[in-house]
């Protein structure tokens, strides 16, 4: 079927349904806050005024969400936050896509000593638990906003190679690579022609899943005091600060946390709705 | 099956040499002169070369990596700068704290999880249908340091009923014998410590249990699902075997064997997950010495620790396939 000939609702109606819905809006938020921060925060996120330090919550202003224990004001480095939480998580998708991807095309297509020296690579860093990786990799090199993108990177890469290697592999055999082959196209040619355009539209899922993993990760790094400088406002890091002041100032923990846990759980349900849509499959679990 | 495990146990050890590199590596390229962490500053340039070779880093760098290897293999991880002791014996003592709260948790997960994605798949479309479903997205995108410190927050702050860290209090402790204070505690017949010690697991077992209870009554439910529509079932229900029966001894049955590998694939996330809520709970474990020793940028106790984490990691994922093969012998011969 021609794109031309759907309706909107055929083509983007499963959008619609509430899980969806509130991932989209839930990136959404995450997408215009981290882009307009200067603009949407009321205060200065780094303006300290101890006078003023741990205000609960006003809901008549001007602190709505309090202050932390230098007295800035709590919405504002929340709205700042999700600036390191988007760039990073946009860093980490791409980065870790590219590498991914490519890896897992090459393996699929070539097959023989390349497919196998790559997957051992792949079976090398799964071998290491969850994040363990990640803090090893911040721990030797130090912190940065680039050493947390490939700490963070280090195994986001891997579903991504899975995926394209088995893709690959179905689509080396189809008629159309067969076709293209059999006139002279060079294997440069054929993966970047053929291979490659077919491989991509099915990452989305990956993508998707692994942006909430990256932000998600990127907090706990920041909450162990191993992400980004710490004088740049993130929500793992505001969550660290909030732990010293735990009996007397809830809000400090309540905000900073309820903002990482709707924006993860919005962006693994859009990725389901996604994975329902494009790996039919897979949709059970 | 012994032909099996020994082909398995074999393909580990390519991947643990390789893991051995890549942190050796790390170590490697990490900002700073080595020497100059293992000496003070003021050290005239003899002393500095007689602490470099007695070190080993004056000799190329590969073959530091074998030497770093060889004693690797022996558990010799050196000695922690922090604590002037072997690394190994550091984390053997630490290990059964870890262990303890990692068992406690998955043991929450199964309790509580199975029953409840079973009763969900008996009943679609309820209450617990609905929570079960998306138990795995909720487990999946809470943050446990979040978790813990509301938690915290409510338990330990507001209401004053529970301790908001630490393995035991102090004055309280026990002699001890294996290294888990309520097994400890049980051995010696101290009721009241046994009491404290569960005291002092609850919280933190709760933090690392959830995500994993979320998952199991997620995943539990789909295959639960999954093998009411089979056609055995059906046959069952035809013979008219009681509801009870067929849900429990049919379907269950088979609905075990994903869940017993989500159950050893997610105990191994657990470990890492422990480092995160060892920190936030004071817990004496592998994961707030690993998080301590990274703050003192104590290098041969972080060396230590990712690899001996890594290799836990992949032993318990063998021994999590070998447990499959065994519940599920058809797998056997692939």
């Amino acid at each position: 079927m021609n794109a031309e000939t759907l309706s909107f609702d055929e083509r983007f109606g499963y959008l619609l349904q509430p899980k969806a819905l509130f991932g989209l809006m839930m990136l959404a938020l995450l997408v215009a806050a981290g882009l307009f921060a200067p603009w949407l925060a009321p205060f200065d996120p780094q303006h300290q005024n101890l006078m003023m330090a741990l205000t609960p919550p006003q809901p008549a202003g001007p602190h709505l969400l309090g202050t932390d224990h230098v007295g800035r004001d709590l919405l504002s480095r929340i709205i700042y936050g999700a600036r390191v939480s988007l760039l990073i998580a946009i860093a980490v998708v791409g980065f870790s896509g590219i590498v991914g991807v490519v890896l897992g095309v090459v393996s699929g297509y070539f097959g023989r000593w390349v497919d196998s020296v790559i997957q051992k690579i792949l079976e090398v860093f799964w071998a290491f638990p969850p994040l363990l990786l990640a803090i090893a990799i911040v721990a030797f090199l130090g912190q940065g906003l680039a050493i947390v993108i490939l700490a963070l990177a280090s195994q986001r890469w891997i579903p991504y190679c899975r995926l394209a290697r088995a893709e690959t592999m179905t689509l080396r055999e189809r008629e159309f690579v067969v076709a293209a082959r059999s006139l002279g196209a060079g294997h440069i040619r054929l993966l970047r022609r053929h291979i490659l355009p077919n491989v991509l539209p099915s990452t989305i899922v990956v993508a998707t899943f692994a942006m909430a993993t990256a932000i998600i990760s990127e907090a706990a790094l920041s909450f162990l005091g191993l992400g980004v400088p710490p004088a740049i406002p993130t929500w793992g890091g505001m969550l660290a600060d909030a732990r010293s002041y735990i009996s007397t100032s809830w809000w400090m923990a309540l905000f900073p946390g309820l903002c990482i846990f709707v924006t993860v759980l919005g962006i693994n349900l859009l990725g389901d709705v996604l994975r329902a849509r494009f790996d039919p499959k897979m949709k059970s679990h | 099956m012994l032909g099996y495990i020994t082909r398995r146990l074999l393909g580990v050890i390519p991947v643990l040499l390789m893991v051995s590199l890549i942190v050796f590596m790390l170590m490697h390229a990490a900002p700073g002169d080595p020497v100059s962490m293992l000496i003070s500053d003021e050290a005239s340039p003899e002393d500095r070369a007689r602490v470099a070779a007695a070190w080993g880093l004056d000799q190329p760098v590969w073959v530091q990596y074998l030497n770093f290897l060889q004693n690797a293999v022996m558990l010799d991880f050196g000695d922690s700068f922090r604590y002037q002791q072997p690394v190994i014996d550091l984390v053997l003592e630490r290990l059964p704290a870890s262990l303890e709260l990692a068992l406690y948790a998955t043991l929450m997960a199964v309790i509580v999880g199975i029953p409840l994605g079973i009763w969900a798949a008996a009943r679609p479309n309820s209450i617990v249908d609905t929570l079960a479903s998306f138990g795995g997205f909720f487990g999946i995108s809470m943050p446990n340091f979040w978790l813990g410190i509301m938690l915290i927050l409510i338990f330990a702050g507001q209401l004053n009923l529970l301790p908001s860290g630490g393995r035991m209090s102090w004055g309280d402790e026990i002699p001890r014998l294996t290294g888990f204070l309520t097994v400890d505690a049980v051995l010696q017949g101290r009721w009241g410590e046994l009491r404290l010690a569960f005291v002092h697991l609850l919280l933190p077992t709760v933090v690392l249990g959830t995500a994993m209870t979320g998952i199991i009554m997620q995943l539990t439910r789909a295959s639960m699902l999954e093998n009411l529509a089979e056609d055995y079932v059906m046959t069952a229900r035809a013979k008219g075997v009681r509801a009870r029966t067929i849900l429990w001894l049919h379907a269950f049955r088979n609905a075990l064997v994903s869940v017993i590998t989500i159950i050893g694939l997610e105990f191994g996330a657990l470990l890492s997950g422990a480092i995160i809520v060892e920190t936030i709970f004071s817990w004496p474990g592998i994961g707030q010495l690993l998080i301590q020793g990274i703050g003192a940028r104590d290098f041969p106790l972080i060396t230590g620790l990712v690899i001996i984490y890594t290799a836990l990691f992949v032993l318990l994922n063998l021994l999590i396939d070998v447990l499959y093969t065994i519940v599920d012998p058809r797998i056997r011969m692939r």
